[in-house]
């Protein structure tokens, strides 16, 4: 195990706690750099290669990636309050703001000019999510089977309203058994 | 009230397990299960409190302790909270070790690429979603798409383009 360590000493579940707290307090639009330059570079808890393996891991399981990758360092350190404890620290700070915010609305909501101020933000961060989309549609072009899987997806969740743990079921194994057809 | 903790409970417990992906797959069974079968809130309110999330730091599941917040108070949060990031972090400590023996296994590869396609339906089921809800006028669209147009190439901070967001549609109203 001694190779997956950075260097540093083994952390406390205080340190953990404290280390994911400050992760999640700058972490705007994306912990994920961050998190690796906290982990790798500056506190030394892990091996760059020990934290690919890792965040392989927390993007295969289901759940948010960085949510994942605090409960994986919390655990290999500290086990169960390890997990616990880093946990808790990544999202203390961004669920007090985001309360703070949502405290702000509700007050304000029947104001016009928050109303107005509101409306553009809500169609800001609709824009941020299609370019996401667009994104992640890229790498598919190649892939013709691929795109059929996500074209059906769109349309049974997004269109057909369809519930998603259906469409899971039904999609998930199909596009798997693509994949294994097409690379063997 | 307890009946709409258990409700809260079981929606993101079952969503916690299905976020293959991150966050963002969830949305549009997240956005069903509020506003068409509960009916907790309208379209456009998830719509604003999906953006306020987005506004706030940290990982981008932050709408599931604000929803939570907004349809129960204080249990509420905690309740949607649990919930949601008990299920998928005990998940992966049971799978922590297992990783580790089947780290080159083919099997691992070839299921990690077939989700990639699902996953992406999703994101852009969610994108349809709430930029549908979102763009009530056409000045609200034009927003949503300069905001497109903005991020898809230069590498921008996502705050930035939320901040001219909000200060399009201040500046805007009742022009559009």
């Amino acid at each position: 195990m001694a190779e997956r360590r950075g260097g540093a000493e083994v952390p406390s579940v205080w340190a953990l706690f404290l280390g994911f707290l400050g992760l999640g307090l700058i972490g705007f639009g994306g912990v994920l750099p961050l998190a690796r330059r906290m982990l790798v570079e500056q506190r030394r808890w892990m091996t760059a290669e020990a934290f690919i393996e890792t965040l392989g891991l927390c993007q295969f399981l289901p759940g948010g990636n960085i949510i994942n990758l605090s409960v994986a360092v919390g655990l290999e350190f500290r086990g169960a309050a390890g997990a616990v404890a880093a946990l808790t620290g990544l999202m203390a700070a961004p669920t007090a703001i985001v309360i703070g915010l949502g405290v702000f609305f509700e007050r304000f909501r029947d104001d016009p000019h928050v109303q107005h101020l509101f409306a553009g933000l809500a169609a800001a961060s609709a824009g941020l999510l299609v370019t996401t989309a667009l994104k992640m549609l890229a790498p598919l072009r190649t892939r013709f089977f691929g795109l059929v899987i996500t074209g059906l997806c769109f349309a049974a969740v997004g269109w057909l309203r369809v519930p998603l743990l259906p469409t899971m079921l039904v999609l998930a194994p199909l596009s798997i058994a693509i994949t294994w057809w097409r690379t063997a | 009230m307890t009946g709409v903790l258990v409700s809260l409970a079981a929606i993101f417990a079952e969503l916690s397990l299905l976020a293959f992906g991150g966050g963002n797959t969830t949305l549009p069974e997240m956005q069903r299960q509020v506003v068409d079968v509960h009916h907790w809130m309208s379209a456009s309110d998830f719509s604003a409190v999906f953006a306020l999330a987005r506004a706030a730091p940290g990982p981008n599941l932050m709408i599931v302790p604000l929803l939570g917040w907004r349809v129960a108070g204080l249990p509420g949060l905690v309740v949607s909270s649990v919930a949601m990031f008990g299920p998928s972090s005990i998940l992966m400590g049971l799978a922590l070790g297992l990783w580790r023996r089947f780290k080159n296994n083919p099997w691992r590869r070839i299921v990690q690429a077939g989700l990639v396609p699902v996953t992406v339906g999703l994101v852009a089921a969610s994108a349809a979603i709430i930029a549908r809800a979102s763009d009530g006028t056409w000045g609200l669209t034009a927003i949503t798409v300069v905001a497109v147009v903005a991020t898809l190439g230069e590498r921008i901070n996502p705050l930035w383009v939320l901040a001219a967001g909000a200060a399009a549609g201040f500046v805007g109203m009742g022009w559009f």
